[in-house]
């Protein structure tokens, strides 16, 4: 397992804002966390991670600093770009559990920026790249890192559409090869085509997990998004479209 | 289809290195040659050296040398301090007297002069003001807390250089004589001018334990170039890196005002301008600002001696007058690039 949570509970003063969840995640699994604002996404990727306090267990929150850095690669939502650093320095940030260890740093470098399509912009200043770009270029600086598991928090918000399906595609490449991705996100539709799993949190609350033909159901999506949406399968697989907001909770 | 903007080639860090010490140990030597006493060059360093000449001998060992090392050493432990802080706080306003090391430095200095003990034990002075930068120190610790983040810890400095800025004011207040007050005020300009070895070996330590401690630092400010919650998720331990940094700055700045007084900008300009030489990335700014700053201060130095060698011109103003209009000049073509 690449990760096991047994109960992680986050609090933000006494209010739990993480309650009670456990889960596994195995090598090969593309994960998808979903939930409205507020659910608790990021509270419990920092938590797993051991960067916000929690109570019960996380496998990664156990381990030293170090090796943790080695065995999970952590995308925050928030894109900083201090300094005005080349692309490829930027992305070999990501070397930094690594350096001294007699590793090809250059070649993982130059391997993360062809992955999200950078090359070409490796001497560029990262900050003055677009948004887009940036963001890209701070996914790149994850890959880098090669740990098997890869914990993303909304790493597609902002990107373009053909950004958006290169990015799955290369989360779920990265399952394929043997790793695993836990990325939050929004778009239910990119989680539905591309992850192998769904997890599913509402307040805090692991409420579904499994594969997203199963979770994506009517009754979930009115209960936890409190929407209604069209769903089939295609020749091109998994279509997911929403349609309607249901306003079991007043709307706006 | 716009074509790429041709890669701005970084120059070669070593040559950039190289440069740097050429010119620090051109104005470390000119530092030695320059001042009121007149000396031929060629005479004054065969004296330095050989020993071999009498009054000579005792200008260059006993006033200049000490003036030349503590402008090198004060120099390069502002440019280093100043580089440290602005990757740490990732802003580039920031500056070593940030978080409040100076300011209590000083009160500690000003205290030494108020009371009249350093008149009959002159090391008093950079005694207290090392012990007023120490307090300050655990003054900061506190208020930050142990994990607190670069925020809690600017605020923290602002209420200790406040407090320290606001008691030295009210020693100022205080003073039983004009005399006092002139001497205060005069030393808060800052100055390398009649400093002694013993001066030297008193900073010296302090300077060596503070390089030391945030020449260590260049991996995590290196990280935090991607906020602090990535750079802990690459194993940098947070905690420790501000422990370090803070502790360092402290001793560098701490026993720089210590024996030379509050010398303002150079712990600000010296990381600007050599930022974007070293493409910007907060390890490689570390040396060069040092460097930079060790250059900066020679060089003010050897100005007040010869713009006006009669009228004990202080090294702090001379910075700032330079500094400051620099420093507008440096905002100004950063605000076009953005």
């Amino acid at each position: 397992m690449l990760l096991t949570l047994q109960d992680l509970t986050v609090r933000r003063g006494l209010c739990p804002v993480v309650e009670a969840v456990s889960l596994t995640v195995a090598p090969g699994e593309c994960v998808g966390l979903i939930g409205p604002n507020g659910a608790g996404k990021t509270s419990l990727l920092r938590g797993a991670l051991g960067l916000l306090p929690a109570t019960g267990h996380s496998s990664l929150a156990a381990m030293t600093p170090d090796a943790r850095a080695r065995a999970a690669a952590w995308l925050p939502q928030a894109r900083e770009i201090a300094w005005g650093i080349s692309v490829a320095h930027l992305v070999r940030l990501g070397r930094t559990p690594h350096l001294g260890r007699g590793l090809d740093d250059d070649g993982a470098v130059t391997h993360a920026l062809g992955r999200m399509g950078l090359a070409q912009f490796r001497d560029r200043t990262a900050t003055q790249l677009s948004g887009g770009e940036q963001a890209r270029a701070l996914i790149a600086r994850a890959l880098a890192q090669e740990a098997p598991l890869l914990l993303a928090d909304e790493p597609i918000a902002g990107l373009d559409p053909a950004a958006q399906i290169a990015t799955m595609r290369v989360f779920a490449r990265l399952a394929e090869e043997g790793g695993a991705v836990i990325a939050s996100l929004h778009d239910l539709g990119l989680a539905a085509r591309h992850c192998t799993r769904l997890i599913v949190l509402s307040a805090g609350r692991l409420v579904a997990d499994g594969p997203p033909r199963a979770v994506l159901t009517p009754d979930l999506l009115a209960e936890v998004f409190d929407i209604r949406a069209h769903l089939s399968d295609t020749p091109d697989g998994l279509v997911f479209q929403p349609l309607d907001t249901l306003h079991h909770h007043g709307g706006f | 289809m716009i074509p790429e903007p041709t890669p701005k080639t970084l120059p070669d860090q070593r040559a950039l290195t190289l440069w740097l010490l050429a010119l620090v140990v051109a104005l470390f030597i000119a530092s030695l040659v320059v001042g009121p006493a007149g000396i031929p060059p060629g005479r004054g360093l065969l004296a330095l050296f050989t020993g071999q000449g009498g009054a000579e001998v005792l200008v260059m060992r006993e006033i200049r040398l000490p003036r030349a090392i503590l402008g090198l050493a004060i120099g390069a432990s502002l440019g280093l301090a100043g580089a440290a802080m602005q990757g740490f706080l990732r802003n580039p306003l920031a500056e070593p007297g940030l978080i409040g090391t100076s300011a209590a430095a000083a009160l500690g200095a000003v205290l030494a002069i108020h009371t009249g003990i350093y008149a009959s034990f002159a090391l008093a002075l950079p005694l207290m003001a090392l012990a007023g930068a120490g307090l300050s120190v655990g003054v900061i610790l506190m208020l930050a807390g142990p994990r607190g983040n670069a925020l809690s810890l600017i605020l923290a400095g602002i209420a200790v250089s406040s407090l320290a800025g606001a008691l030295t004011s009210l020693v100022l207040n205080l003073a039983p004589n004009p005399y006092a007050a002139s001497e205060i005020v005069f030393w808060m300009m800052g100055s390398l001018a009649d400093r002694s070895l013993l001066h030297v070996a008193l900073a010296l330590p302090f300077l060596a334990l503070g390089a030391a401690l945030i020449a260590t630092t260049g991996r995590g400010l290196d990280a935090l170039t991607l906020g602090e919650d990535a750079a802990a998720s690459l194993g940098i331990n947070l905690t420790r890196l501000r422990l370090k940094l803070v502790l360092g700055t402290a001793a560098l700045v701490g026993a720089s005002v210590a024996v030379a007084g509050a010398v303002g900008f150079v712990g600000l300009i010296a990381p600007h301008l050599m930022r974007r030489a070293v493409g910007a990335r907060p390890s490689r700014l570390l040396a060069a600002s040092a460097l930079t700053g060790a250059a900066i201060l020679l060089a003010a130095d050897i100005a007040t001696r010869v713009i006006a060698p009669e009228r004990d011109l202080k090294l702090g103003v001379l910075t700032a007058l330079v500094g400051a209009p620099f420093f507008l000049h440096l905002v100004r073509r950063m605000a076009r690039e953005v």
